[in-house]
């Protein structure tokens, strides 16, 4: 018997492709445009929000039934808060030079549309193991444009790779920079993930013509 | 070319033939359904006229090239005479050795692109590159990297242009989009006092040190600079490589008003725009609203009208701002649309801490809103109209010289 039924293991799959929420839902975008400059602060942030979401998915999902949806959002709210800030300290103590690159964007989790997305349009109606599933898959469908948009950025932009000087040394002008190489500067700023992510959508859309929107 | 053209008819590859073969040749198709209008003045035509405007700029900027280095090396001719001084051999052969390589590299990069995506795309490749392509060596520091050229026409090309459906579909100027994208990804060769003049960069720092600073960035440091109003007014000074000479660019651009291929109220009211901005920023400086001290004093003092002659406004009022894709399309668009060109324009060439230039920024900036001026006069003439309709039926006996007056207002 397979790990996951084929219905199960859609939940993760299409996420990454056909429904990703950054391409396809065009969800989450403001933080892909803001931590992207580097490939492992892309990671890192990857790595929270599949933490954040596959655990937020399932505390919502078993207090489903006992929560009164008036205040559904509020309680949302606070689970994601719980969850950020454990993220937040953890970061914090293990990762102090790291958590200041990401600085407020770890907070900034809390207002991830793709968070409350799940929370509302997934978790309040299903199981937690579905639900737990469902936000993994999210999760990393928006981790993994995360991490192409910031590998594309820091080794344009920086000439590096998780920090190491993949293209030699622009100072000492080894290696690619010998001969005439240069950083792309554009690559650094935020607009410049705009654009990334905007090719990626392109590729995937020709890729797959039934995700081209009829208007 | 006309057996190969038949021959790859319905192929894959039949766009990049025919480009070729209408290139050479008179089109020899027709057109089969709709209404016609048979005039000469087609896209290909329209193009070459701006071509034909911009080889004066492109013919001096390869003499520029090649005076302002020996002189930079050499020093200034205290007489200096255009014949003997400017218009040498020496100058040409080497401004011809650096600027030749950057159209061939802007032509080469950007026509295969656009055959690339004609292909692909199953269309035909359209003529809009070729007033890009002539364009970008003219707008570019002279010593700018070919590879680097490359990459950003690369970029101008497939993001400007191609992902919003090609020549005729951009929102944003290709040749500024190029231009843009140099300037933010690498501004050490596109801004500062060594860019300008041929081989600055790779003397500075030695005995041979030569200086390339613009007119501009001389204002912006509040220093004195030793150009003669006649040297900025024809050309004579460090620059991008084509935009110096404000005297041919003038002439280009009647060229282009008396062949009816670029809007003189864009023209206009780019001009007019950019003087209210500098009589505004001059009016300050005499009421003493600005200390000689201040960073922005340079640049603000400078009396109104000479704006006009230094750095790339001129030559992007003529050739750029007037791009009829990315530009308004009403006539009182485009009123507004050069108006605000002109006035942003000087603003940023003011207060740009980094870059004492903000012609492409204005330029880009107003292509982005083109259309919403567009809608908003179009609107607001629907709404003029219907206000008019209104009041014709009220008053039926008046009517008489009304509709006279009707037609000659909606004309």
């Amino acid at each position: 018997m397979a790990l996951l039924s084929k219905k199960d293991a859609n939940l993760i799959l299409d996420p990454l492709a056909d429904n990703n929420p950054i391409t396809i839902q065009v969800l989450g975008i403001c933080s892909a445009l803001a931590i992207t400059a580097e490939l492992k602060a892309s990671i890192v942030m990857a790595i929270s929000v599949v933490f954040v979401l596959g655990v937020g998915n399932v505390v919502i999902s078993l207090m489903r039934n006992i929560i009164p949806s008036k205040i559904r959002i509020i309680v949302q709210l606070v689970v994601v808060a719980t969850l950020v800030i454990i993220v937040d300290q953890v970061l914090k103590a293990f990762a102090y030079e790291l958590s200041k690159t990401l600085a407020v964007f770890v907070g900034l989790i809390i207002t991830n549309c793709i968070i409350m997305g799940r929370f509302e349009a997934f978790a309040l109606g299903n199981g937690p193991w579905k639900s737990f599933l469902d936000g993994i898959g999210n999760a990393l469908g928006y981790g993994v444009i995360l991490i192409i948009v910031g590998f594309f950025r820091e080794l344009f932009g920086s000439g590096t790779l998780m920090g190491f000087k993949v293209l030699g040394d622009p100072v000492e002008k080894t290696g690619l920079y010998a001969t005439g190489y240069e950083n792309n500067g554009f690559m650094i700023i935020p607009p410049a993930a705009l654009i990334v992510v905007g090719i990626i959508i392109w590729v995937q859309r020709s890729k797959n013509r039934a995700l081209i929107e009829e208007n | 070319m006309h057996q190969l053209k038949e021959r790859y008819k319905g192929k894959k590859m039949a766009p990049a033939f025919n480009a070729i073969h209408t290139f050479l040749y008179l089109p020899n198709e027709t057109t089969h359904s709709g209404s016609h209008v048979r005039a000469a003045d087609d896209l290909k035509r329209t193009m070459n006229t701006v071509i034909m405007a911009l080889i004066p700029c492109l013919l001096f900027g390869i003499f520029n090239t090649g005076y302002q280095h020996y002189a930079a090396v050499n020093g200034f001719p205290t007489d200096f005479s255009v014949m003997e001084h400017f218009l040498t051999w020496d100058n040409f052969w080497l401004g011809a050795l650096k600027v030749i390589p950057l159209v061939i590299v802007s032509y080469g990069v950007g026509l295969a692109i656009e055959f690339l995506f004609a292909v692909i795309k199953g269309h035909e490749v359209e003529e809009g590159y070729l007033v890009t392509g002539m364009l970008v060596p003219l707008i570019v520091p002279v010593d700018i990297p070919l590879w680097m050229l490359a990459v950003a026409i690369a970029f101008g090309v497939v993001i400007g242009k191609e992902v919003f459906g090609g020549t005729g579909m951009n929102i944003l100027n290709p040749a500024l989009t190029i231009r843009a994208f140099l300037f933010f990804a690498y501004p050490t060769w596109m801004s500062g006092d060594k860019v300008w003049v041929h081989e600055a960069v790779n003397l500075a720092g030695t005995a041979d040190e030569i200086s390339g600073e613009t007119v501009l960035g001389f204002l912006a440091q509040n220093k004195d600079f030793a150009y003669s109003l006649s040297d900025m007014f024809y050309g004579f000074i460090p620059g991008s490589v084509g935009e110096t000479s404000a005297f041919l660019i003038l002439l280009g651009g009647l060229f282009l008003i008396f062949s009816k291929i670029a809007s003189w109220r864009i023209m206009v009211s780019a001009v007019i725009g950019a003087l209210v901005m500098a009589y505004i920023f001059n009016f300050a400086v005499d009421q003493a609203w600005i200390a000689e001290t201040s960073k922005f004093y340079g640049l603000m003092s400078l009396e109104g009208w000479k704006h006009l002659i230094i750095g790339g406004l001129a030559f992007g009022i003529v050739y750029m701002a007037t791009d009829p894709v990315t530009g308004a399309q009403t006539n009182r668009g485009k009123w507004i649309y050069g108006f605000l060109i002109g006035f942003i324009s000087i603003m940023i060439r003011a207060f740009n801490p980094a870059y004492p230039e903000g012609v492409f920024l204005a330029i880009l900036l107003m292509n982005v809103f083109a259309p919403t001026i567009d809608h908003y006069v179009v609107k607001g003439n629907i709404k003029r109209r219907m206000k008019r309709l209104k009041q014709a039926t009220i008053h039926p006996k008046t009517t008489d010289g009304k509709a006279e007056q009707l037609k000659a207002e909606t004309v």
